[in-house]
C-alpha cells in the first residue's frame, strides 16, 4: 500500500458490525470514542505509512480489535470528562446559588464565575505537597487516592441515558450503592492515620453517621426495586416512565432518601465528620494542597452521585412525560440533558438545605436516623407493598 | 439594726451603719447614691466579705484591683447587689514588704481570674487561692510589670 | 440475646478491662470556633466534655500600664481599641470615669448622643455575635445576613463621626461633634429597616428545629452559679438574674428613656440567645426615644464643655452596661495630667473564666455553640 490515499485508512464503519464491541446495545460515548480513534488512528496510520510504506504498525492501528481497544480508552476519558465537568458545574452552581441566598454575588471571575472553579482547581494543584511528619504515610496518601478514586468510579458509573452508560448490569443499582458506601470506611481509616485528634474524632463521626443513614437508605432502595421488580437502573426508569414517577407514590421515601443522600454526600446539615466549627476541618484537617483539592473534588463528585441516585430512583431518570426517552429524535442529546437537568434540580434543593439549616449533632443524627428515617422508610415500604398487592402497579 | 439578719436589699444607709457596727475595723469613708466606699485592714477581709456575701446578699464580685502606691500597695474590691444595684468598694492596704492578702475566690468564684491577674501583674499573693498561676503573661515571665518600679520606655 | 456468640456478661467484663482514657483536645489559638486568639483545652470522654480550661493572654499588651504614661485625652483613642466590635462603649466609659473624677456634669445633648451611639454599638456587637452563632452552628447564611445588617449600622457610625469601627467619638466633657444634618432621619430609617430584617433572621433560626435543638436544654446554668462566677450581661439575664446596669444603676440619661430588660429563667443556651435578640429590639426603641430627645434639644444646644487637663487626686470608678456585660473602670489619679492607675474590668475576662462551668457535660459539638453565647472579644479580655 504505497502512498495510499487517506480515505483508505479513515473509514467510518457501522459500530455494531464490529464483532469485538463489548456493548450489547448502542453506546453513545463509546461511539464517539470509536469514531475519534478511527480518525486519529487512521491519521497516524496514514502518516506512518507515508514514511515507511507497508509497515505492520499502520495496519495494526486500524485493526478491528485495536479500534475497540483505543475506542474504549477514549470512551473512559469521555465518561470521566463529562462527570468532571458536571462536578465543576455543580460546584459553580453551589457558589452562585449560595451567594444569592446569602445576599452576595458568589464568584464573579470569568463566564459568570465558572472560571473561578477552574482557577481554584489549578491553585490547589500548584501547591506544595506537604506531608506532616507524624502521620502514617502510606495510609495517609492512599486514603486520598482511594476516596477520590472511588468517588470518580461511582460518578462514572451513573448512566446519563439508555445509551450513555458504562455497564448495564441487572444489579447496577446495588453495585453503585456498594461502592458509594465504601468511602466512610476510608474516612475512618484516614482519620486514624493522620495522628490528629480532630481527624480521629471526625473519622469516628463518619462511621457514626454511616450507621445512622445507611439502613433507611438501603430499605428505600429495596422498596424502589420492589416497585419496579428489578435492580437494573434502566428497568427502574422505564417502569416509572410507564406508570408514574416514584416521587408521587413514594413521597415519604423520597424525602427520607433526600436526607440520606445529603448525609451520604456529607453536606450540611449532616457534615458532622468535617464540622468546621469544632473540628477545624474534621477528618481532612491534615490534608493540604493538592490532596485537599482532590478530596473536595471527591466530595462534589459524591454530591452529584447522590443527586443522580435521587433522579434515577424518584424522578424518572432520563425520561420525560409524553416524550419518554426521546428515542425518536435519537440524533439530539435530549435524554442526557434531561437527566443532567434533573440532577441539577436535586442539587439545587441540596444547596437550599445547606443555606437554610444548621449542622446537627452526632447524637441527634443517630436519633433522627433510627427514630425518624427508619420508621418512615418502613412505612414507605408498607405503602408500596399495599399498592403492589392492591394491583395499582 | 440587727447585724445578724439577712438583708436582701440593703440600702446605702443600712450598709453604712451595719458594717462598722458588726466589724469595728471597717471604716466607711463616704457614701454616694448606690455607692458605699469602705476601707478595712487585710486581716478582716475574708470574714467581712463572707458577711457581705451571706448577710447583705452581695452576690457578685465585679473586680479585684491591685494598685501600687510605691510606699504600700492596695487591693480594691467592687461588690454588687443584684437586687437594688448598690455597690460596695472595699479598699485594703497591703504593706510593700509583706504582700499577702486572703483570697475571696472561695466566696465569689468570679474573683478567681482577677486575683490571678493581680498576682501576676503586682505580685500580691492571695492566700488560699485555688490556682495562683500566670494568666496573661507567659509562664516564664520574671517580673511584676504593673508595679511602678517597672518603668516604661517613654516614662523617664 | 441468649444465643449471642459471645455472652453479654463477657463483653461487659471486657469493656471494663478495656484501657480507655480521657483525651485532652486543645482548641485554639488558631481555631474556627475561637473568635480571636484564645485557647480552650477540653477534656473529652468520647464526645462528652468532662473538663475545660480556657487559656487567654495572647493579646496582652499592657493597656493599663500604657495609660499611665499618657495624658488623659490621649487615652480616648486607646480605649477605642479595647473592643473592636463595640468601640464606643469603652470610650464612653473612660470619659464618664474621668468626668466623675473631675466632678463635672456634661450637657444633656451629649448624654443623649452618647446613648444613641452606645445603642448603635450594641446592635452592631450583637449582630456580630449572631453572625458568630450562625457559623458556630454550621450555617453561613445567618453570618452573611447579620454582617449585611451590621454594615448599615457602621454607615451610621460614619454619618455620626466619620469612622466605621474605631470611632474616637466621645470626649471628656461631651462628644466630639454634634449630629450631622439628617442624622435623625437616617438613623430612624435604618432602625425601621433593621427591625424587619431581624425578623427574617429570627425566622431562619427559630423556625428551624435543628437550630433550636442545638441550643435548647444545653448547658443549663442556675441563677446562683451565674451570680457566683460573675457572668454578666445578656448571658446572665438569660439565666434568671434580673439586673441591667442601664436600668438598676443608671448612668448618663438612661433613667430618662423607657425600655424593658428582657430576663429569662430557663438558663440554657437558647434563652441566652433569645435575650440578645430581644435586646436588639429594645435598643431600637431606645434609639428612637434618644433621637427624639436630641432633636427636641435643638440645633444650638451645647454638646461639649471645656474640662481641665489635670484631674484632682483621688479614686473613682464607674460602670456601664457593655453589649457583653458589666464593664467597669477604676481610676486612681494623683493630681497630674496622667492617671496613676487605670483598671478596666472587662466582662469577657470573667465570662471566659466560666467556660468550664458552661461546657462541662455538653458534647464537643456544642462547645462552640455554648461559648458563642458569651460573645468573645479578645481585645478587651487580654487588654
Amino acid at each position: 500500500m504505497q502512498y495510499s490515499s487517506i480515505h483508505e485508512w479513515i473509514t467510518f464503519t457501522d459500530l455494531m458490525s464490529n464483532p469485538y464491541v463489548p456493548f450489547d446495545t448502542y453506546n453513545l460515548p463509546f461511539d464517539i470514542g470509536y469514531r475519534l480513534w478511527e480518525i486519529l488512528g487512521g491519521l497516524i496510520a496514514w502518516l506512518v505509512n507515508l514514511i515507511w510504506p507497508g509497515n505492520p504498525i499502520s495496519i495494526w492501528l486500524v485493526d478491528e480489535q485495536v479500534l475497540v481497544l483505543f475506542g474504549l480508552i477514549l470512551f473512559m476519558v469521555i465518561i470521566f470528562l463529562v462527570a468532571f465537568v458536571v462536578c465543576l458545574l455543580v460546584l459553580w452552581m453551589e457558589r452562585k446559588v449560595m451567594g444569592r441566598m446569602m445576599d452576595r454575588r458568589g464568584t464573579m471571575i470569568g463566564l459568570k464565575g465558572f472560571m473561578q472553579c477552574v482557577g481554584d482547581g489549578f491553585k490547589t494543584f500548584m501547591k506544595e505537597n506537604t506531608i506532616p511528619t507524624k502521620v502514617d504515610k502510606m495510609t495517609y496518601i492512599w486514603c486520598v487516592s482511594l476516596i477520590v478514586g472511588l468517588s470518580c468510579l461511582v460518578a462514572c458509573m451513573i448512566p446519563l441515558s439508555y445509551r450513555w452508560y458504562v455497564v448495564d448490569y441487572d444489579s447496577g443499582l446495588l453495585i453503585i450503592m456498594a461502592f458509594f458506601a465504601l468511602a466512610p470506611f476510608l474516612i475512618l481509616v484516614s482519620g486514624w492515620a493522620q495522628n490528629n485528634k480532630y481527624s480521629l474524632i471526625g473519622g469516628m463521626r463518619a462511621a457514626e453517621l454511616m450507621i445512622s443513614y445507611e439502613v433507611p437508605m438501603l430499605i428505600i432502595i429495596a422498596t424502589v426495586s420492589l416497585m419496579a421488580g428489578s435492580f437494573n437502573i434502566g428497568d427502574i426508569i422505564y417502569f416509572q416512565n410507564e406508570h408514574l414517577w416514584n416521587i408521587v407514590p413514594m413521597c415519604i421515601g423520597a424525602v427520607v432518601f433526600f436526607a440520606c443522600a445529603v448525609a451520604e454526600a456529607e453536606r450540611v446539615p449532616f457534615d458532622i465528620a468535617e464540622a468546621e466549627a469544632e473540628l477545624v476541618e474534621g477528618w481532612q484537617t491534615e490534608y493540604a494542597g493538592m490532596k485537599w483539592g482532590l478530596i473536595m473534588l471527591g466530595d462534589y463528585l459524591r454530591g452529584t452521585v447522590s443527586c443522580g441516585m435521587f433522579t434515577i430512583l424518584f424522578l424518572g431518570g432520563w425520561t420525560l412525560p409524553f416524550i419518554g426517552d426521546a428515542s425518536q429524535w435519537a440524533y439530539l442529546p435530549i435524554p442526557e440533558l434531561v437527566f443532567l437537568l434533573k440532577n441539577f434540580l436535586v442539587f439545587f434543593f441540596m444547596i437550599l438545605t445547606r443555606c437554610a439549616l444548621a449542622r446537627v449533632r452526632t447524637d441527634q443524627i443517630l436519633n433522627i436516623g433510627w427514630k425518624v428515617f427508619m420508621p418512615l422508610a418502613v412505612v414507605n415500604l408498607m405503602i408500596v407493598v399495599l399498592l403492589k398487592d392492591g394491583g395499582v402497579f | 439594726m440587727d447585724a445578724n439578719a439577712v438583708y436582701q436589699k440593703p440600702t446605702v444607709e443600712e450598709i453604712a451603719q451595719i458594717l462598722p457596727a458588726k466589724f469595728s475595723a471597717v471604716k466607711v469613708v463616704k457614701t454616694e447614691e448606690r455607692r458605699v466606699y469602705a476601707t478595712l485592714p487585710r486581716e478582716n477581709l475574708f470574714e467581712v466579705c463572707t458577711y457581705i456575701h451571706d448577710n447583705l446578699t452581695f452576690e457578685h464580685c465585679s473586680t479585684v484591683i491591685g494598685v501600687d502606691y510605691i510606699d504600700h500597695l492596695a487591693t480594691v474590691y467592687h461588690l454588687t447587689n443584684y437586687y437594688n444595684g448598690v455597690m460596695i468598694e472595699l479598699a485594703v492596704d497591703i504593706p510593700a514588704d509583706d504582700m499577702h492578702v486572703d483570697s475571696v475566690t472561695p466566696i465569689w468564684e468570679g474573683a478567681n481570674w482577677h486575683e490571678r491577674e493581680t498576682w501576676e501583674l503586682f505580685g500580691i499573693v492571695f492566700d488560699n487561692h485555688p490556682k495562683l498561676e500566670r494568666l496573661l503573661t507567659p509562664e516564664t515571665y520574671e517580673f511584676f510589670p504593673f508595679r511602678k518600679s517597672y518603668k516604661l520606655r517613654g516614662s523617664e | 440475646m441468649t444465643d449471642s456468640i459471645v455472652p453479654i456478661k463477657e463483653i461487659e467484663e471486657n469493656m471494663e478491662k478495656m484501657d480507655t482514657d480521657k483525651m485532652w483536645v486543645i482548641m485554639g489559638p488558631q481555631h474556627p470556633f475561637s473568635h480571636g486568639l484564645w485557647t480552650l483545652k477540653v477534656q473529652l470522654d468520647g464526645e462528652i466534655v468532662t473538663d475545660a480550661e480556657p487559656i487567654v493572654g495572647y493579646l496582652h499588651r499592657g493597656w493599663e500600664k500604657e495609660t499611665e504614661n499618657r495624658e488623659y485625652p490621649k487615652i480616648i483613642p486607646m480605649a477605642d481599641r479595647l473592643c473592636y466590635a463595640a468601640s464606643m462603649t469603652y470610650t464612653h466609659l473612660y470619659c464618664m470615669t474621668v468626668e466623675k473624677a473631675l466632678g463635672i456634669d456634661i450637657p444633656e445633648k451629649a448624654k443623649y448622643i452618647r446613648i444613641v451611639a452606645d445603642e448603635v454599638c450594641r446592635i452592631q456587637s450583637h449582630l456580630m455575635w449572631l453572625a458568630a452563632v450562625g457559623t458556630d452552628l454550621g450555617n453561613l447564611t445567618v453570618f452573611l445576613w447579620c454582617m449585611r445588617e451590621r454594615e448599615y449600622f457602621l454607615d451610621l457610625n460614619v454619618k455620626l463621626c466619620g469612622a466605621r469601627m474605631t470611632t474616637n467619638y466621645p470626649r471628656i466633657g461631651g462628644v466630639r461633634n454634634d449630629t450631622t444634618d439628617l442624622f435623625d432621619r437616617d438613623i430612624l430609617r435604618t432602625v425601621d429597616r433593621f427591625e424587619k430584617a431581624l425578623w427574617d433572621i429570627i425566622y431562619l433560626i427559630d423556625d428551624s428545629s435543628i437550630f433550636v435543638s442545638r441550643m435548647k436544654g444545653i448547658s443549663i446554668l442556675t441563677r446562683e452559679q451565674v451570680a457566683n462566677v460573675g457572668l454578666t450581661g445578656p448571658a446572665m439575664r438569660g439565666c434568671g438574674v434580673d439586673f441591667d446596669i442601664r436600668r438598676d444603676d443608671p448612668y448618663d440619661n438612661y433613667d430618662k428613656v423607657d425600655f424593658e430588660v428582657p430576663v429569662l429563667t430557663a438558663g440554657d443556651s437558647y434563652s441566652r440567645y433569645m435575650i440578645r435578640v430581644e435586646e436588639m429590639f429594645q435598643s431600637c426603641d431606645i434609639i428612637r426615644q434618644a433621637v427624639q430627645k436630641v432633636k427636641a434639644l435643638g440645633k444650638n444646644a451645647p454638646y461639649r464643655i471645656k474640662t481641665p487637663s489635670k484631674v484632682p487626686a483621688g479614686t473613682t470608678f464607674t460602670r456601664l452596661e457593655d453589649p457583653r456585660g458589666e464593664s467597669l473602670m477604676y481610676l486612681v489619679s494623683d493630681g497630674t495630667d496622667r492617671p496613676w492607675r487605670l483598671k478596666v474590668r472587662s466582662p469577657i475576662f470573667v465570662n471566659v473564666s466560666s467556660a468550664k462551668l458552661q461546657s462541662v457535660g455538653t458534647r464537643i459539638a456544642d462547645v462552640p455553640a455554648v461559648l458563642a453565647q458569651i460573645d468573645m472579644c479578645l481585645g478587651e479580655t487580654d487588654r
